[in-house]
């Protein structure tokens, strides 16, 4: 048995030709627009993902029939210089309900000039996801859950091609 | 990074995809597998081979061949996985912001 996985955090920026106000503004409200179209945990397409703007709101995505997935909360809200949310999807690719067992996700904002931004995202504590991982790994873990993402990645590319 | 290109590599190739989603379905023998596609079974093999080796599916020995799951070590996979989706995530905010601001209302 493999009892321990070492996973560190994952790291991204990019910097962008925007003045920091709209950074922020966009990264936080328009964030269903750009976030890629496999991102969804509902059986339905996303009708719109609504950022709540404060500190115990709520990421999440609504289907076009209403149904609701609740998958980050925010844990600070600080424009326009940083968020801090959480990412309650389990490796199984299913709603973490239980918030020890959850990763967290950082977005800096920085200005270069009154025109350009940087934008650094932090995901980290994955190893949170971890904890009970080895108990399950011949149950549900095993076909479901994340291979199902991928599944339906595969199915992404495979209507594309 | 590189798991991650590998992963993406795996599922470029249309048998393969195939040959993973049949797995995803749920476990299979390779006998099984060849029997649902089109190649030889030492090409399912191959391609087992690859998938294998980029951790999407694992291989467990039963009686005298073997049965391939899907890679449940999702943590090593969750990390390749968020590096792409917050580096397309990323590409595509910058395009976003970059657009000229529309007038507000």
């Amino acid at each position: 048995m493999n009892a321990h996985i070492s996973v560190a955090s994952v790291k991204q920026s990019v910097v962008v030709e925007a003045p920091i106000e709209r950074a922020f503004k966009v990264f936080t409200e328009d964030f269903g627009s750009f976030k890629p179209p496999e991102h969804n945990m509902l059986a339905v397409p996303i009708a719109e993902t609504v950022f709540e703007p404060r500190v115990g709101g709520y990421l999440y995505d609504r289907g076009v029939d209403g149904s609701e997935c609740r998958w980050a909360r925010v844990l600070a809200y600080e424009p326009p210089d940083r968020v801090l949310l959480s990412w309650d999807i389990s490796p199984q690719w299913q709603i973490e309900t239980d918030p020890d067992r959850t990763s967290e996700w950082e977005v800096r904002f920085t200005a270069e000039t009154a025109d350009r931004t940087r934008v650094e995202i932090e995901h980290r504590n994955l190893e949170l996801h971890g904890k009970g991982w080895e108990s399950e790994r011949d149950g549900v873990a095993g076909d479901q859950g994340w291979p199902l993402y991928l599944k339906r990645y595969a199915d992404l590319l495979a209507r594309k091609a | 990074m590189t798991v991650d290109s590998a992963q993406l590599a795996s599922l470029g190739d249309p048998t393969r995809r195939a040959i993973f989603e049949l797995i995803a379905e749920h476990p299979r023998s390779v006998a099984e597998i060849t029997r649902q596609v089109s190649v030889s079974q030492s090409a399912v093999s191959q391609h087992l081979k690859v998938l294998r080796e980029s951790r999407l599916v694992r291989s467990e020995p039963k009686g005298a061949s073997n049965v391939y799951h899907i890679d449940p070590h999702g943590l090593g996979q969750m990390r390749a996985w968020l590096d792409r989706f917050w580096s397309k995530t990323l590409a595509a905010y910058k395009v976003a912001v970059e657009q000229p601001p529309e007038e507000p209302q």
